[in-house]
């Protein structure tokens, strides 16, 4: 298996160890342990189920889109930390943001997935998740809430209800 | 501590702990001594005589079979004859010609439902599985039943993961058509009393059709057809040491010759006439297409392999494996175990670690060269009665040894030490 995946901001790679523990990173366990924004979210305007038929991973999001901006943003679901943390690492950036944001720092994290190149700007938190790219079959528990998500929001020019 | 499976495997026995396997006798083992393979359930690995004489027969008997013409067709028809009864003999069918090939148990299932399935089950009859099916043995009869107006139902487990056999002698009646349930549970390991189980549901459902998925079972028990007392059971090469895409479907003669045939095509006819077509005689009836001979000659060498071990040491070594996982995985503070005691499961190991979900287990599992299962097992109604999403599944095989269950055990307290459980 490969070294960690060196830095793109010329600073110190962000990851320091090709151990799993480079997977498990602190921010990731807090998340787990301790999911932001998770419950169901009454008056939400749009949600998405997915589920994952192999793993049996399943993650609902619920949100209140008003004029484009995702007003508030909660999740319910289960699956492995990856995807709990995941998701509740979405819903605090999410929350507040215009949806063009918010599909944006989608894309950062599929580039950063990929080994793409990326800013540590359109990241945060969820440089977190480097290490992920490292381990390909949980790329998609990363991304899983993202795909809900994405499909909570539809078409990007659908009127926004109001709550 | 028992003895050991193979005595003579030289240098292993010690080195690797107390209980040693057949691990020499497998390249990919053999190749990698740090690999601790524990996904045997899934699928086995393949000893060297199967790779063997898979590629003997391309390279010195390869041609279609049942074609006849030229001595080598001859050859790879008699490869193929040879080891259907090589597998038949295995599996304790007197009768050769009762033993279907197909590319493994799903199909063997597939093929009963579709065949036997469309032309007995009507409106108003019953269909019974158990609750600890793998999907193969569940879905096709769901769909049978939803197609054909027929009542499915599903006998309930006991708490420690066995068929609940009272609550099955009250679900199974005059009107059950079909009764299916599994040899041995993928999920849980639970080896299920087959003799017993038939008795009760030939007694209450005496024109019923039993069907037994053997996926699980044929691997790492004495199968025993013809004394089973079941219609039909089916069982893949891949997790028998055989390769993939070859299976069988054992069958009683009178059910197999009043089926219709599941695939038309060449092998599978007698007369082909403009309107109508008569219909081959058995097993020919059911392997429309060219054979796969090859992978059932592969299949013939892995049952060769397993009957020199002899299948009651197979079992006997898994339950001393499984045994010792149960008690040192039991030993941690946080594991839960799911089904029966190890004296009555085969060899799996199927388990939950508080505060850890099984697929963050399987990765740093994998970091340290140990590959397990985390997921539903294709055994999603179970998972729902046991009230847990997945479960991390070990599973042993005849090259399974005592260091395999040290680098479980040390994987899974570098688990608890990472995500701060213990």
């Amino acid at each position: 298996m490969a070294a960690g995946v060196p830095g793109r901001d010329g600073n110190a790679p962000a990851v320091q160890s090709a151990s799993v523990e480079a997977l498990y990173q602190e921010l990731i366990l807090d998340h787990y342990r301790k999911p932001r924004n998770k419950g169901p979210l009454p008056g939400a305007t749009v949600s998405a189920h997915l589920s994952n038929p192999t793993c049996g991973d399943e993650v609902t999001v619920e949100a209140i889109v008003d004029g484009g901006v995702i007003r508030d943003l909660r999740f319910t679901g289960q699956g492995c930390s990856i995807a709990q943390a995941s998701a509740s690492m979405m819903t605090e950036l999410a929350k507040g943001a215009t949806i063009g944001a918010t599909r944006r720092t989608r894309g950062a994290l599929e580039r950063l997935l990929r080994r793409e190149p990326v800013t540590r700007d359109a990241l945060g938190p969820l440089v977190a998740f480097e290490a992920v790219a490292r381990y390909p079959a949980r790329i998609g528990c990363v991304l899983m809430p993202w795909r809900a998500l994405e499909q909570a929001l539809g078409d990007p020019d659908a009127p926004a209800q109001s709550p | 501590m028992s003895a050991p499976l193979i005595a003579t495997v030289a240098g292993v026995t010690g080195a690797r702990g107390q209980v040693s396997g057949r691990r020499a006798d497998f390249p990919l083992l053999a190749g990698a001594p740090s690999l601790h393979y524990l996904d045997s359930a899934a699928t086995s690995q393949k000893p060297a005589t199967v790779l063997d004489a898979i590629r003997d027969y391309y390279e010195r008997d390869n041609a279609n079979p049942h074609r006849g013409a030229y001595a080598l067709s001859v050859r790879a028809t008699d490869r193929y004859q040879e080891a259907r009864r090589t597998i038949a003999r295995f599996a304790g069918l007197a009768d050769p010609d009762c033993l279907i090939f197909t590319r493994g148990t799903t199909e063997s299932l597939n093929l009963v439902a579709t065949a036997w399935g469309g032309a007995n089950v009507g409106p108003g009859d019953e269909i019974v599985v158990t609750a600890m099916e793998h999907h193969a043995n569940f879905v096709p009869w769901q769909q049978l039943a939803r197609a054909k107006g027929a009542t499915f139902r599903i006998a309930p487990l006991t708490s420690d993961g066995k068929i609940d056999l009272d609550a099955l002698g009250g679900l199974v009646g005059a009107r059950t058509k079909l009764f299916a349930f599994p040899h041995v549970s993928n999920a849980l390991g639970t080896v299920n009393p087959v003799r017993e189980i038939v008795a009760l549901v030939s007694e209450r459902a005496p024109d019923a059709t039993i069907v037994c998925d053997g996926a699980q079972g044929a691997p790492h028990l004495p199968v025993g057809f013809d004394s089973l007392g079941v219609d039909f059971y089916a069982f893949s090469g891949h997790k028998m040491c055989g390769p993939m895409g070859i299976g069988v479907l054992l069958g009683k003669r009178g059910l197999l010759e009043s089926m219709p045939p599941y695939q038309m095509g060449g092998d599978m006819i007698d007369v082909v006439g403009d309107e109508e077509t008569t219909w081959n005689t058995l097993p020919h009836k059911f392997e429309a297409g060219t054979p796969n001979v090859a992978d059932a000659v592969g299949l013939a060498a892995a049952v060769d392999f397993l009957d020199g071990i002899g299948m009651d040491r197979v079992l006997r070594h898994e339950r001393e494996l499984v045994a010792i996982a149960d008690a040192r995985l039991r030993a941690l503070r946080g594991v839960t175990i799911h089904g029966p005691a190890p004296r009555d499961r085969s060899g799996v190991v199927s388990f939950t670690v508080e505060g850890i979900h099984p697929h963050d287990l399987a990765t740093i599992l994998d970091e340290r060269g140990v590959c397990i299962r985390a997921g539903h097992h294709c055994a999603q109604p179970l998972m729902r009665r046991l009230d847990v999403a997945a479960t991390a599944r070990a599973s042993f095989y005849v090259y399974s040894e005592e260091s395999d269950v040290d680098a479980l055990v040390s994987g899974v307290r570098e688990a608890q030490r990472i995500f701060g459980t213990v």
